[in-house]
């Protein structure tokens, strides 16, 4: 793996976003929207009695660290879709770039986009709802591991998915993370569930980060049952969704179809 | 004789149709050679195997005599392509689209290169100007440029002057053999103008259904079939089989 490839492709990536303001907005329109509805609707819900649950805690939390995995599953496959929408896919695999190069540079501007969104959302909520995520302590970090492996997952689920079908999947491919949001207990516990659905939230490393927020939140104890059970998932996604994009990046390779993405 | 090129058994297939049909091609080093053939003769599948974009359903694709199957990296690194019908990154100006191919590259120096690359392409004034202004012209230039980012031994153009205005069509001609016989680079080259591969190119193949039909100088073909120009021995190649 060759850093200045990596670096060739986070570079031309932050050229677009030097000139483009419809950019730059697009990362941080949904996350600021989506806390003001949420954060005022907490404000108001503090207001009624829940049994000494720290509504504002919870409630906010929750749509910080959800808005995080949604963002960073959207960033991967945001950047992915640029050059199939440019029509760069020839222009970058001419070069000796390989496959875990271009995946490379993906995470990172991830992770820029991530730090990005995570400065706005996490200034404008102690601003306005006088509520730190980082109140998580150092226990936010690894959540937002997990989160992140999860989210980089479910980008490459995207990417993949869109490599086979082309761009009209993306809808489909785009939709998935809102129907992994009830079964990730974001909201509510897991024990919420129907018995009968429960399984499925705990095959999801996203639910427990969820929970483990709630257990730290009540007990100011770091729940680690939860944590590794998430950061175990989070990577296991991860390296199968690593292994089906190479699959299918080898799919379309043979069928002659790189090139014919739209 | 060496070759930069050689492909072994080359062959495929999408579903039950074969584009590539047991193609077994050496092309010289440090020469222009002509890939030609029909629309739907397999060139372009051909090329894409050259660029590794296409997996060949067998056979061998070497390069420098290294296997592309195990090499990719090290072969790709010495190769260049240029389409006027593939597009640079629209929302770039020329100059960070340059940059961005350059530091793929691992050129050492990239704006010392694109300096020295801008001024024997005629592009310096260009640099700043976002990729979607240019005239087909200056897009041509500008992936002339970003083909010889990376000093390559191996050059494949397809159709460099399509969509030219014929003033600029031989300007790039001229270009591109000076430049050829200053670095002693090798090219391959496909175009449907039969006179300019008359004019630029030292030997010619021609391929249809996925098969080499003929091999040869442009002069030596046009004997061969006794024909006054190319672009006869063209239209008899391509309809010999209809």
């Amino acid at each position: 793996m060759k850093i200045h490839r990596i670096n060739a492709l986070v570079i031309r990536h932050l050229y677009l976003f030097k000139r483009s303001l419809p950019r730059l907005l697009d990362i941080l329109f949904w996350p600021v929207v989506t806390l003001l509805t949420w954060g005022f609707l907490t404000v108001y819900l503090q207001g009624i009695s829940f049994n000494n649950v720290n509504i504002v805690s919870v409630l906010l939390g929750a749509i910080i660290l959800w808005e995080l995995l949604q963002r960073m599953q959207g960033a991967v496959a945001i950047t992915f879709l640029e050059d199939v929408w440019e029509r760069n896919f020839l222009n970058l695999f001419v070069t000796p770039l390989t496959i875990a190069e271009f995946l490379a540079s993906t995470v990172i501007l991830g992770i820029i986009r991530l730090a990005g969104v995570l400065l706005v959302v996490s200034v404008l909520s102690i601003l306005l709802y006088h509520y730190s995520i980082f109140s998580l302590g150092f226990y936010f970090l690894p959540f937002l591991a997990v989160l992140m492996m999860f989210g980089f997952a479910m980008g490459l689920f995207n990417m993949a998915i869109i490599l086979r079908f082309g761009t009209s999947a993306q809808i489909l491919a785009f939709g998935l993370i809102f129907l992994v949001q009830p079964f990730s207990a974001v909201f509510y516990p897991v024990s919420a569930l129907p018995e009968s659905l429960q399984f499925i939230a705990y095959i999801l490393p996203s639910t427990y980060v969820f929970e483990g927020m709630r257990e730290v939140i009540n007990t100011g104890t770091l729940p680690l049952v939860l944590l590794t059970k998430g950061l175990i998932l989070g990577f296991l996604y991860m390296t199968a969704m690593i292994f089906f994009f190479y699959k299918m990046f080898a799919y379309v390779k043979r069928e002659g179809r790189l090139l014919k993405l739209d | 004789m060496k070759y930069v090129i050689e492909t072994k058994n080359l062959v495929k297939d999408f579903g039950t149709f074969r584009a590539v049909d047991n193609l077994s091609l050496s092309i010289e080093e440090g020469k222009i050679t002509a890939l030609l053939g029909p629309n739907g003769a397999g060139k372009t599948t051909t090329i894409q195997m050259l660029l590794d974009l296409i997996t060949p359903t067998s056979g061998d694709v070497v390069i420098f005599g290294k296997h592309m199957a195990t090499d990719r990296e090290a072969i790709l690194s010495k190769v260049n392509f240029s389409s006027p019908y593939v597009s640079l990154p629209m929302g770039l100006t020329v100059i960070e689209n340059l940059r961005t191919f350059a530091r793929l590259y691992g050129v050492p120096n990239p704006d010392q290169k694109i300096k020295e690359l801008g001024k024997y392409f005629e592009i310096e004034h260009l640099l700043t100007k976002k990729t979607p202004s240019l005239s087909t012209g200056q897009l041509t230039r500008v992936n002339l440029t970003k083909a010889f980012l990376n000093d390559p031994a191996l050059l494949l153009l397809d159709e460099a002057t399509a969509s030219l205005d014929p003033d600029i069509a031989d300007k790039t001609r001229k270009i591109l053999k000076k430049i050829q016989k200053e670095r002693g680079v090798s090219i391959v080259y496909t175009s449907h103008n039969m006179a300019e591969i008359e004019e630029i190119c030292d030997s010619v193949i021609f391929i249809n259904k996925g098969k080499i039909k003929e091999i040869g100088t442009p002069k030596e073909l046009v004997e061969k079939f006794g024909r006054s120009d190319l672009n006869e021995v063209f239209l008899e190649i391509a309809r010999e089989d209809e």
